[in-house]
């Protein structure tokens, strides 16, 4: 594999394994714990350099699930207090543990290479240089491995446990009367995402985890109702971006990382603004339609309710209508334009009189 | 006596002393908001959402000034609170995912935009670099002004509208119901947390942003249930974590101010959740188990009395 490829397949891979877990946080509304998880690790990451004396991968990498998964019972025993929810509880740990990480490190690792900015930003670029070195044997880049290895454990992770996943996100009454544990369900999957998160952030860096596990779920979320649709999609978001994110930053010449959270960015904003079910223009759209039908439907309501009274000549003029219904006459204008050309009302000389249509549709509406 | 004299004394201790203070009461009071409305998370990803505005300001004038490079970090702030408001209120997504999606987009085009700065100019960019990890021990008389000047502004806002505030933050319905703009109202205490993130992210960095809006609200919130007393709490709570972190810093070689402050104010969190005589978990254990005893205990006259079917 070329440089650029392996980066390339290393961001693909990543956003594959990070969108699959993303889906069921995002549903369950804990997004923020990816962010949370991300910084908790750096004691863990310094105590496991600490324990192997120097750089190693499997030790510093059990270290920061430690802290994860510390970090995760510790939320959890603060959100028990009725004072603190879940995101002010997160909001004190973890820059805590961030803090005491930071510490240490410039405490008793300054003339080290654990650099707090490589943490943050990662080094996608210089994963080819990374190699997998076993026996003496180079069997390609690293940062490949451990996130197809990743990969691999989160679908199997997923298959297995699907069905309580699914259950226990949507209605966790029901799944705790029937037998499954919401508790448990829960624990596994903050430990998969820790593993995630460590293993994802050696190779691309903290502020893309936290991207690649919200941003393609939060934005699938914008475009479907349907778990399955869900998860396909954002994984699809994720490496399309990934990829578009790399080539962008290519030619930019700035961080890959950088291109491929900006690029998600993108994607999210595309679909707020024009998803077709709950997209802000779509949304627009339909409160102006929704907006148009009830002044139409009020139109036919006040014709009808004064149709055969004495009144009807008097409260049927353009005039009368703008005043009774308190409509500017050029609002007044625009909605009978509307209902003429839906046939539900004619205008005859200066009255206007309802069409059987619009008797029938004005009937319907005050009958209920 | 010592540290004390040099609190006074020493210019440098004094300024980054000061400076300190001054973000904790900001943030400790107009936190303690965010707190009460479950929002914490809230300048955390403010904080993350300015990167992008510091790297703007710094392309668009070429300066390094503390005043530009904050004024875009509130911009990009108060754009992300923005869109924060309106994913949260014409969407289905929850807050927990738009706060995540605001903070991981707007700060990684941050970096992707002080990485473009850093490979075009050769010089050091070291300026903009400091405001991620914060850099407190480099802070000047004249940041500490600024840094009044805004606490200033926004605690004068924040009088104005006490009242409002209060309403919105215990019963949004009910102020909605009496006529309120609780629209409006919520955009503007959301954008008084963006004036502490400005002047918390030349002192704490963006990550560690997010302890010094929450800490010393949940801290306060443990030992009162009385808004004015929380609120002067928080500020205390703040202001005493930002000196001490200042100044352990300085005693002891290579501690980082900053990450100082954090721990000093999590001491604080820790002892406020555990020993506050009120909602503590200790004096709540321990009434429970009084509690627990009396009920079980035979001469108590009233279980006595329950268990012969009530007194006679």
């Amino acid at each position: 594999m070329s440089p650029t490829m392996v980066i390339l397949v290393t961001g693909v891979l990543c956003a594959a394994a990070c969108s699959l877990l993303g889906t069921f946080l995002v549903l369950r509304r804990m997004s923020m714990m990816t962010d949370a998880i991300s910084h908790a690790i750096l004691p863990g990451l310094v105590a496991g350099y600490f324990l192997a004396s120097g750089p190693n991968l499997l030790i510093g990498a059990l270290g920061a699930t430690g802290a994860a998964i510390l970090t995760v019972t510790i939320v959890e025993a603060l959100q028990r207090s009725r004072y603190l929810d879940g995101g002010s509880a997160m909001g004190i740990v973890f820059p805590a543990m961030f803090a005491l990480g930071t510490v240490l490190v410039s405490r008793y690792f300054s003339d080290v290479h654990l650099d707090t900015d490589a943490i943050l930003y990662g080094s996608i670029e210089f994963s080819f240089f990374d190699r997998f070195v076993f026996n003496g044997q180079d069997l390609g880049p690293q940062s490949v491995w451990i996130m197809s290895t990743l990969l691999v454990i989160n679908v199997i992770f997923l298959s297995l446990f699907y069905k309580e996943l699914k259950i226990t996100t949507f209605d966790p009454g029901i799944s705790a009367m029937l037998g499954f544990s919401p508790v448990l369900v829960h624990y596994s999957l903050m430990l998969v995402l820790s593993i995630t998160t460590v293993g994802a952030f050696t190779a691309v860096g903290a502020i893309l985890v936290v991207a690649l596990v919200i941003v393609p779920a939060a934005t699938a979320y914008l475009l479907t109702d349907r778990l399955i649709a869900m998860m396909s999609m954002s994984i699809v978001i994720g490496s399309v971006a990934a990829w578009a994110g790399f080539e962008f930053a290519l030619r930019i010449d700035a961080s890959v990382s950088g291109g491929m959270v900006t690029m998600l960015g993108l994607c999210f904003l595309l679909a707020l603004l024009f998803s077709p079910r709950s997209g802000l223009v779509a949304n627009v759209l339909r409160q102006r339609h929704n907006a148009r039908r009830f002044a139409v439907d009020l139109l036919l309501m006040h014709l009808w309710t004064h149709e055969t009274t004495d009144m009807e000549a008097s409260e049927s003029t353009l005039g009368h209508v703008s005043a009774a219904l308190r409509w500017t006459p050029n609002h007044a204008t625009g909605v009978i334009d509307r209902a003429t050309d839906q046939n539900l009302i004619r205008n005859e000389g200066a009255r206007l009189i309802l069409t059987d249509a619009g008797r029938g549709q004005a009937s319907m509406l005050l009958a209920g | 006596m010592n540290i004390l004299s040099e609190l006074i004394f020493d210019y440098t201790l004094r300024n980054v002393a000061l400076g300190s203070m001054l973000l904790g009461i900001v943030s400790g009071v107009l936190g303690s908001f965010a707190v009460l409305r479950r929002q914490g998370l809230l300048g955390d990803a403010l904080a993350h959402a300015a990167l992008p505005g510091i790297a703007i300001a710094f392309m668009l004038t070429g300066s390094r000034s503390t005043i530009v490079l904050l004024l875009g970090a509130g911009i990009a702030g108060w754009i992300g609170t923005m869109l924060f408001l309106r994913i949260v209120k014409d969407t289905t997504i929850s807050e927990d995912t738009a706060l995540g999606v605001i903070l991981s987009t707007f700060f990684g085009f941050g970096i992707l935009l002080l990485t473009i700065i850093q490979n075009q100019n050769t010089a050091d960019q070291a300026g903009l670099n400091r405001y991620l990890f914060g850099q407190a021990a480099a802070l000047v008389a004249s940041n500490v002004r600024t840094f009044a000047i805004l606490g200033g502004l926004a605690f004068l806002i924040l009088i104005v509208f006490y009242k409002e505030f209060k309403l919105l933050s215990f019963d949004a319905d009910f102020a909605a119901s009496i006529g309120l703009r609780i629209r409006s109202l919520d955009i503007l205490l959301t954008s008084l947390l963006v004036v502490a993130v400005m002047i918390g992210l030349q002192t704490v960095g963006v990550v560690l942003m997010a302890a010094m809006v929450i800490g010393p609200g949940a801290a306060a919130r443990q030992w009162t249930d009385r808004l004015v007393t929380m609120l002067v709490l928080a500020g205390c709570f703040g202001a005493l974590a930002g000196v001490t972190g200042a100044v352990i810093s300085v005693q002891g070689a290579r501690l980082p101010t900053g990450p100082m402050i954090i721990l000093a104010l999590t001491t604080i969190v820790l002892v406020s959740l555990f020993f506050a005589p009120k909602h503590g978990y200790l004096p709540e254990y321990l009434r429970h188990r009084r509690n627990r005893r009396t009920l079980t205990a035979p001469d108590d006259t009233s279980v006595r009395d329950l268990r012969e079917g009530g007194a006679a």
